[in-house]
């Protein structure tokens, strides 16, 4: 045995090492190499592979080079808002502009508390300050007007926004817009309201951020058109995925062919708790007395004894607004018309059913529609259930690739792709991966609690992000809004967009109604 | 201690092996412009799943986790290849596996998001690494082969020279 094998062994003076030494000290720079050798071939190999996927797609790996109107520009004045209808969007709405609920901020404190990485509450601070004062709120229940007024005097405000006094409570909205007291008003009541609510506002002169569907029924939706094209307001409809990161990177994807020829676009809602079905609470203080019931049911067709059901899960029936076509259909076509631009479909064949909730609604809870753009060359389908929660997401898929977009965004080869045909064969593009994702964002984990709100977050509705840090697309959709009152220029779910999405799920409505296949009527823009 | 010429050669190649492991891990990691802690974290289970997963929810937290173990692993693994300051490599890198273990260790009951590429009951690939850390850490070679043997040769040096002094 040497001793050089030895804990003494070593070689005990800097200038006595041996040779041998020296050769054992630095024994391991061979083995650098080769490691490094290898390192720089690995890479050069993985680089030059994504190199030639991005060159060959044509689209960059950052976030989208072009966001309309994505943040607030300075603030030239105050806006005030009023809210119409403060019920659970409504007041979200409310809070996205800047004013939560006392209430809300306790709980998200607790959260916080709770559990570190909800993001409530830091997503609320974040806002920026939109330079509004919310002036007015009107509501046919007591409690909800309330909790609006209390919103507006809120003392915890985001981007340091100064404290306002306590909003008017207006029983009757035409009171509001007649104040003089509203610059814009939000509308966030059942469907059944929002046509005349538009009209009148735009005769007001009253700017209107409406919550989706723009109406209830086709004749609505043409007046409220005539309406706000005959004003001069600022209209958007609360399609809040227009501000999503995601989706204005898969319109450059789109734009830049990668698909190829897309015949078939499939959207999909799948929720499966009785909240994703409607089954919203029922306040413990409504009753006939804090509720104007008739007021309430002045625009529904059927006009029915005093129902709390009917007040709180007013989705639930067809008097108040058109179910899953509404209130999701809604959503997945606005996306679809977003990223592809589609417009109205030239026919639509609807169907469904009540298969599980089974509880009094007179709206499917399982519901299809399938849509035919032949001038186009593409169909654009859409499934739904509220008693399922598999996540099938939306999928654009062309002959040479399929996207998948929801709160991130993927792009596969297709195996009989012709395009990508000598790139799968070269081993470059492998069609078993995706060969290009984007996934907006930051580092780190949020808890999203409810089913509901996974389901949105997955989807891309409920956050997005500017330069890597989260926001929340419903804050950025309203400053947009803001942005385009105060400076001019066009909303990103303006009137044009808010009539194709209205009557494109009116088709699928009437379809499921009337049991038959329905098409567009172009010059006369009429459902028949 | 005494070694032979077998021990030594056994004890430098597993250093080695684990020295490159490690710097792959890391490099990988730094060139990784996606690549975070976070999941991993937030996958926690078991008595400091909490600590972790506070972590994860932190955005400052994981970017501190996510440098630490970029340069962390890269700079384990030189030294352990090089043998440059092998034993503080060696007690960083059993540190770094004991740490990775208890955040998602495999016990029974315990299922994981991440795929994992073998199957585990209790004892890992993770665990078993940091094993064989601590032997490397009983049975040192750094003095031997590696930098260190010329960083130990001065400081022997000074040690006998303060001695003639004495």
């Amino acid at each position: 045995m040497s001793d050089e094998h030895t804990n003494a062994g070593a070689d005990s003076d800097w200038s006595r090492i041996s040779r041998r030494g020296w050769f054992k000290a630095l024994a391991s720079i061979p083995v650098i190499g080769v490691f490094f050798y290898n390192y720089a071939r690995k890479k050069a190999a993985d680089d030059a592979t994504k190199r030639a996927v991005m060159a060959e797609l044509g689209v960059a790996e950052s976030g989208p080079a072009v966001i309309p109107n994505a943040v607030s520009q300075p603030p030239s004045r105050r806006i005030r808002l009023g809210i119409i209808g403060n019920g659970g969007e409504g007041e979200s709405l409310v809070r996205f502009a800047g004013f939560a609920h006392p209430d809300w901020i306790e709980d998200a404190r607790k959260a916080v508390a709770k559990d570190p990485r909800d993001k409530q509450l830091e997503t609320y601070l974040n806002q920026s300050d939109l330079k509004i004062a919310l002036t007015g709120v009107c509501d046919v229940f007591d409690v909800r007007a309330d909790r609006g007024i209390a919103a507006s005097a809120v003392d915890v405000r985001p981007g340091g926004g100064s404290v306002n006094p306590p909003a008017k409570r207006y029983r009757r909205y035409t009171d509001m817009l007649e104040s003089g007291d509203v610059d814009a008003v939000l509308v966030a009541t059942h469907d059944a309201w929002h046509s005349r609510i538009i009209q009148d506002a735009a005769a007001a002169g009253v700017h209107v951020y409406c919550e989706k569907a723009m109406t209830r029924t086709e004749d609505e939706a043409n007046a409220a058109y005539a309406a706000v094209k005959a004003s001069k307001i600022v209209f958007q409809l609360g399609h809040q995925n227009r501000q999503s990161e995601a989706h204005n990177k898969a319109r450059e994807v789109i734009a830049a062919k990668i698909l190829g020829p897309i015949t078939l676009v499939e959207s999909t809602t799948n929720r499966n708790s009785p909240w994703g079905a409607w089954v919203w609470d029922i306040h413990e203080k409504g009753n006939a007395q804090t509720i104007d019931w008739d007021h309430f049911q002045e625009t529904a067709p059927h006009k029915v004894p005093f129902s709390l059901e009917r007040f709180f899960r007013w989705r639930c029936w067809f008097d108040y607004g058109t179910g899953l076509s509404g209130d999701l259909l809604s959503h997945e076509y606005d996306a679809v018309n977003q990223i592809l631009q589609l417009g109205i479909p030239q026919s639509c064949s609807a169907s469904g059913g009540i298969y599980f909730f089974k509880d009094g609604r007179d709206v499917p809870d399982t519901f299809q529609a399938v849509y035919e753009y032949p001038d186009r060359d593409l169909a654009f389908v859409y499934s739904a259930t509220l008693a399922n929660g598999w996540n099938r997401g939306l999928t654009f898929m062309g002959h040479d690739a399929s996207m998948k977009v929801g709160g991130s965004l993927s792009v596969q080869a297709d195996y009989e792709s012709t395009r990508y045909k000598q790139k799968i064969e070269d081993g470059v593009i492998d069609p078993s991966e995706p060969m290009f994702t984007y996934r907006p964002g930051f580092k780190g984990i949020d808890a999203i609690t409810s089913a509901t709100e996974r389901y949105f977050a997955s989807r891309g509705l409920l956050y997005t992000y500017r330069g890597g840090r989260r926001v929340s697309a419903y804050h950025l959709h309203i400053a947009e809004w803001l942005d385009v009152i105060r400076n001019g220029g066009e909303t990103s779910c303006n009137m044009d967009r808010a009539f194709e999405e209205a009557m494109t799920c009116h088709m699928a409505t009437r379809s499921y109604q009337e049991g038959r296949k329905v098409t567009w009527d172009p010059v006369r823009r009429r459902i028949v | 201690m005494r070694y032979s010429r077998f021990q030594v050669i056994s004890l430098v190649t597993l250093r080695m092996l684990i020295g490159w492991h490690f710097l792959y891990e890391g490099l990988a990691k730094i060139t990784n412009p996606y690549w975070t802690s976070a999941g991993y974290l937030d996958a926690s289970q078991w008595w400091f799943a909490g600590l972790f997963r506070d972590i994860a929810a932190s955005p400052t937290a994981v970017t501190i986790v996510d440098y630490a173990n970029m340069w962390g692993l890269t700079l384990i693994g030189l030294g352990l290849l090089l043998g440059f300051a092998t034993r503080a490599a060696t007690i960083a890198g059993v540190v770094v596996l004991v740490l990775y273990y208890v955040a998602v260790p495999p016990f029974v009951g315990y299922a994981y998001p991440m795929p994992t590429e073998g199957s585990y009951l209790v004892v890992n690939k993770v665990l078993i690494e940091a094993a064989a850390m601590l032997l490397l850490l009983a049975f040192p070679t750094g003095h031997l082969v590696g930098l260190d043997r010329i960083v130990f040769a001065k400081r022997r040096a000074a040690v006998q020279a303060a001695r003639a002094n004495a």
